[in-house]
């Protein structure tokens, strides 16, 4: 199987700080692979230097065999790989379906349009006129999450998208996913909670302080040393 | 009482024009939070380019503003995305003193090629032609056609943020530009598409203002103000406020200077100073 | 002034932890006062020795010295970016025909009082403007200046729009009125200086450049943002008033255009930003440079005017620091020591 998106030695900086150091990393294509780590671990800037928020290598980022590391981000959108952000940043002053619609700006052909996305989460269909602001976290997550698919992407990331919601709502957000990626979609899920990141992922990767600390399958890793690659102790 | 009601009515129409001038200082700063120092400049310019097709090339008004237009739309893209995208940031200081930098420029440039003298674009007597109403009021057709343009400029653009992909994209970039790339949106291609809406709608005011009334290279200034009191007025983020307040600036300018001439422009001040007193966020804010 | 965080030594073979002092005044720091009180000297001299033209000329300098240092003040340290700050300078000089003219008060004295009205106006002025967001603050105050033109255009008391003569210096012999007034501008130009120099190193200037940085974070530690930008704002105007005045004490005649004329603008701020902004040597070079410039090609009206458009363009986007900053950078020079500096004494890589 060949890698969809594959990272070699990547290194990034924010002025004279250098936030990693030469990471490696591969996703095979449908595969899900979750990445972990404590907070300025280096899991943000990695989703930003793939997603093109932060400038990188060209070969550094390899993307169904092409060199897109440095690309602009709307560029990459329009390559197929979609990006929930963390803390949702839905647009205060668009509805909830005009935030959908925002994520079919760069029309890609797919599957996933406003009937799908209202079929996976109906409450949203409800308020499709209500400002997307004014739902509860989990229904923004949820036009997130949909926002994200009406790019029809090949790639999803989801940046941290259980933080600070209820138990009971992050186990619905990602029942979802789990329908969302067995329509064959590759996804890169980023979580603090390790439980819930080694439950979703095939493969798992823990990051610390800018490098990659551990790797595996995630049903064959064991708590010990996940725990001793997250907090380095 | 007859002249209250005709200044009433001659402050409405010139309102129009100035919602013309107001409609791009208002998107931009929407879209961009950056005031368009040279806004004012802009117009001038664009009644000058109407006056070169007009005398140069013999065009009738309305066909010069068919040719300015889309120069305008090019200049303003050309304008955003060559420098003024360059100084986007939180502090205002570079953007302003950039426009700033093209206002002197532009300003001087029109004196050196136009000189100092005033100048006005022959209408075909358009200037001249009323409408009589009831009484012995008359309104006339140029500020008829210069009112009703802006209402339906108005509801052009109301029409493109609320209905469009294009809009969409312009209200999604002011609220969150790094939230809108990720969705495929290119900042810098949106901030310089919605710069040449702003100066492509000065492409029709500036030949109105040109036909109406007499023009000189420095009058820019003085257009920036009075776009920038409408957009107050009517409170920034909708274009009907804009355009209700360069209405309102319009009659407080007409009833000032019929009280006494020196007034006019003054209680039009005056005006924008008390709302932004009492009504700091325009009489007509946003309700969304 | 130096005082030391860390201790020098840090163990041989383990990670060398850098050692680092901070420092405020530097040696150079002290070489300028030294500069500017042998200057002064000079300057005080001038009257007795020097052409008239010449002490005229540099009257104008010193009134452009204490605008760009008032707006440099407020727009590249209090972020309050104001292109109407001729409505100060008008004040000012119409202040000086009042108390001078019409209060019979000695003209000289009254260039001060000029500097007190404008600050008092801008108490209710502030009240206005303030409520304009970011970069349409800009605006309004170009509008405010505009209004009190039109004001002060609109009373006959003030000579209406045709303007009115200073006829309160006619008491005074000419060469007197020459030298009084030069020695005014230049310990108002030495004051403005001297004044933002010590504001800048205090408490007060501290507070300044913390919102400058970040807005939020320093209102978060107890900073009282509002108040501090309504001092500057105060103070800026007070500043301007003083130059208004003295500008036109050197001149002897006012007009609404020439005192809230809208060509100021362009003059104080290119010169700040050509020189360097958020400096306090910025200002100072700017304004000799601009001075100079516009004496050489004051022929060339239009075509210097839109170079200097241009440059102000150019300078912004491509050479923000500006004139004076990239002096500093290339030489390491810093005249005035406002700034707290960390000097590394031990890197990490041993580099100093």
């Amino acid at each position: 199987m060949s890698a969809l998106l594959s990272i070699h030695d990547l290194k990034s900086y924010y002025g004279d700080f250098q936030a990693l150091f030469g990471v490696d990393f591969e996703i095979a294509e449908r595969e899900i692979v979750a990445i972990i780590g404590a907070n300025g671990a280096g899991k943000s800037t990695f989703l930003k230097t793939i997603t093109g928020l932060l400038k990188a290598e060209p070969a550094t980022v390899m993307y169904k065999g092409r060199p897109i590391g440095g690309l602009p981000a709307h560029r990459i959108v329009a390559d197929g790989i979609a990006m929930v952000p963390e803390g949702r940043r839905l647009f205060p002053s668009l509805s909830v379906e005009e935030n959908l619609l925002m994520g079919a700006f760069t029309k890609r052909a797919g599957r996933w349009d406003l009937a799908r996305v209202y079929e996976l989460f109906p409450i949203l269909k409800e308020k499709r006129n209500s400002p997307g602001t004014s739902l509860s976290g989990g229904q923004q997550q949820m036009v997130a999450i949909g926002r994200a698919l009406m790019s029809n992407p090949d790639l999803l990331i989801c940046d941290e998208i259980s933080l600070g919601l209820a138990p009971a709502v992050i186990k619905e957000i990602y029942e979802a996913l789990e329908k969302i990626v067995a329509g064959g979609l590759t996804a890169i899920i980023v979580e603090q909670d390790v439980g819930t990141a080694k439950r979703v992922s095939q493969r798992l990767y823990c990051l610390q302080e800018g490098r990659v600390s551990l790797q595996g399958r995630s049903s064959e890793l064991t708590h010990e040393q996940i725990s001793l690659a997250y907090f380095g102790v | 009482m007859m002249i209250w009601v005709d200044a009433v009515m001659q402050g409405v129409l010139i309102g129009g024009l100035y919602a013309l001038f107001a409609m791009g200082l208002s998107l931009m700063f929407g879209i961009m939070r950056m005031v368009n120092v040279a806004h004012g400049d802009m117009v001038i310019l664009m009644a000058f380019l109407g006056l070169l097709m007009t005398e140069a090339f013999g065009l009738g008004p309305f066909a010069a503003m068919a040719v300015v237009v889309p120069i305008a739309f090019g200049i303003g893209y050309v304008l955003q995305r060559g420098v003024l995208n360059h100084t986007i940031s939180k502090d205002p200081l570079r953007s302003l003193v950039v426009t700033f930098g093209i206002s002197i420029v532009v300003q001087n440039l029109l004196l050196e090629f136009f000189s100092a003298d005033t100048r006005a674009i022959a209408s075909g007597g358009l200037e001249s032609q009323s409408v009589a109403l009831a009484g012995n009021l008359a309104a006339g057709v140029l500020p008829l056609i210069i009112f009703g343009s802006a209402v339906l400029l108005t509801i052009a653009l109301q029409q493109l943020f609320g209905n469009t992909t294009i809009g969409r994209a312009f209200r999604a970039t002011s609220d969150d530009p790094g939230a809108a790339a990720l969705m495929g949106v290119n900042n810098a291609h949106v901030y310089a598409f919605a710069t040449a809406i702003a100066i492509g709608i000065l492409g029709i005011a500036g030949i109105f203002h040109g036909m109406r009334t007499i023009f000189s290279p420095t009058d820019g200034p003085a257009q920036l103000i009075y776009a920038f009191e409408a957009v107050i007025i009517g409170g920034m983020g909708s274009f009907w406020g804009t355009l209700a307040g360069g209405v309102i600036l319009g009659i407080t300018q007409a009833i000032g200077a019929r009280i006494d001439p020196g007034w006019g422009v003054l209680l039009g001040h005056v005006t924008f100073v008390l709302v932004l007193l009492f009504k700091p966020n325009g009489l007509f804010p946003k309700t969304r | 002034m130096n005082a030391h965080v860390a201790p020098q030594a840090a163990a041989a073979g383990s990670p060398p932890k850098s050692s680092f002092s901070v420092e405020r005044s530097t040696r150079l720091g002290t070489a300028t006062m030294v500069f500017f009180a042998v200057s002064l000297g000079f300057s005080v001299s001038m009257p007795f020795w020097a052409d008239a033209s010449h002490l005229r000329l540099l009257t104008e300098l010193a009134c452009y010295f204490v605008m760009a240092q008032m707006w440099n003040l407020l727009a590249g340290y209090g972020g309050l970016v104001s292109i109407g700050q001729q409505a100060y300078i008008g004040i000012g000089g119409y202040a000086l025909i009042v108390f001078a003219n019409m209060l019979g008060i000695n003209p000289f004295f009254s260039v001060l009082l000029c500097g007190f009205v404008a600050a008092l106006l801008a108490m209710p002025i502030s009240q206005v403007v303030f409520r304009l967001p970011g970069a349409a603050f800009a605006i309004g105050t170009w509008a405010v200046a505009e209004i009190l033109r039109l004001v002060v255009a609109n009373t006959t008391a003030l000579g209406g729009g045709s303007g009115v003569s200073l006829v309160a210096l006619k008491e005074f012999e000419r060469s007197t009125r020459e030298s009084v007034t030069f020695w005014i501008s230049i310990s108002a130009s030495y004051a403005s200086v001297l004044f933002v120099y010590l504001l800048l190193r205090s408490r007060f200037g501290l507070a300044l450049t913390a919102i400058r940085d970040a807005e939020v974070a320093s209102q978060s530690q107890g900073i009282d943002v509002k108040r501090t930008k309504f001092l500057v704002y105060l103070i800026s105007a007070f500043g301007f008033g003083i130059s208004g005045g003295l500008y036109f004490l050197s001149n002897l005649r006012i007009s609404p255009d020439a005192a809230f004329g809208v060509s100021w603008s362009p003059l104080i701020i290119f010169m700040v930003i050509i020189g360097g902004v958020g400096t306090i040597e910025g200002p100072l070079l700017g304004a000799v440079l601009f001075f100079l410039l516009s004496k050489v090609f004051e022929d060339y009206g239009t075509w210097y005017l839109t170079a200097l458009g241009l440059i102000a363009v150019i300078v912004t986007i491509w050479f923000p620091q500006g004139l004076w900053g990239f002096v500093a950078k290339r030489f390491d020079l810093h005249l005035f020591p406002v700034q707290r500096r960390l000097r590394l004494l031990r890197g990490p890589s041993g580099k100093p």
